[in-house]
């Protein structure tokens, strides 16, 4: 697998492809099962966030090193129309798109860095990092 | 869009889930069954996971819809097969499905509705 690799995210079906693409490039970082899962399910939440909330976006997907250590970096941004209050959007329940309210702080929890910058007018950027134990 | 099969069992409906799950196909999934459970008078509804790798807040949601709405059509929903690192990322992702029942293979699912159905005759008896 090639990395760093940018991926769409314009469709439900890039959404599944996005998943394949992290779960493949965890599998090389050497993450274990459990955190691949759980990375994974960031993405899938993060990628859809991205479709739903600013109508597509892309993501980018690396593997990056500190020390010895390996980690899977991923990088989502779009041109929607971004968040106002980012305390808010990172409350467990708080939606505004009819969903659980998880996507954002479910996805903070599954990984081990999240840095969420956005502003109105100027879409949002995401980066998540899970290093390998 | 890929489709869900239904499969029926007596007065059981299985749907075992083999596929990258698309949120349409999550959607269509949710039509079918609640049209199967009232054309075949089903009691219960076994939902097979073992193959599905994630499940994240959209999946775990319509999970919890089939069952609600089985439920509200007099059906049990039971989900089986939940692999160990998808219970693990669910609960921590913030959703523990309380009103979905569990079983952890389809013998054991079968089991539960087949004893959730004793109960009940019993109930309706005294």
């Amino acid at each position: 697998m090639t990395t760093p690799a940018e991926l769409p995210v314009n469709s439900n079906s890039d959404v599944v492809l996005v998943r394949q693409h992290v779960r493949t490039t965890a599998i090389d970082v050497g993450l274990s099962l459990v955190d691949q899962t759980k990375v994974v399910t960031a993405a899938s939440e993060l990628a859809r966030n991205a479709l739903v909330y600013a109508g597509g976006g892309q993501v980018r997907v690396e593997i990056v090193h500190n020390g010895i250590r390996k980690g899977l970096r991923l990088v989502f941004s779009d041109e929607g129309p971004g968040i106002p209050d980012i305390e808010q959007a990172l409350t467990d329940g708080w939606t505004t798109g009819g969903g659980l309210g998880l996507g954002l702080s479910g996805s903070r929890r599954l990984v081990d860095e999240f840095d969420l910058k956005s502003a109105p007018g100027e879409g949002t950027l995401i980066t998540v990092t899970k290093w390998a134990r | 869009m890929d489709r869900v099969p239904v499969l029926k069992l007596g007065d059981i409906l299985i749907v075992s889930i083999q596929i990258d799950l698309q949120d349409q196909s999550v959607l269509a999934l949710q039509e079918d069954l609640a049209d199967k459970v009232v054309a075949t008078g089903a009691r219960g509804v076994i939902i097979d996971i073992t193959a599905v790798e994630i499940v994240d807040s959209f999946i775990g949601r319509m999970l919890a819809t089939i069952a609600a709405i089985s439920r509200m059509l007099d059906a049990e929903t039971v989900v089986v097969g939940m692999r160990p690192a998808v219970a693990i990322t669910l609960v921590e992702l913030g959703l523990s499905l309380g009103g979905v029942r569990t079983a952890l293979n389809l013998e054991k699912g079968v089991a539960l509705l087949n004893h959730l159905e004793g109960s009940r005759i019993a109930a309706a008896v005294q």
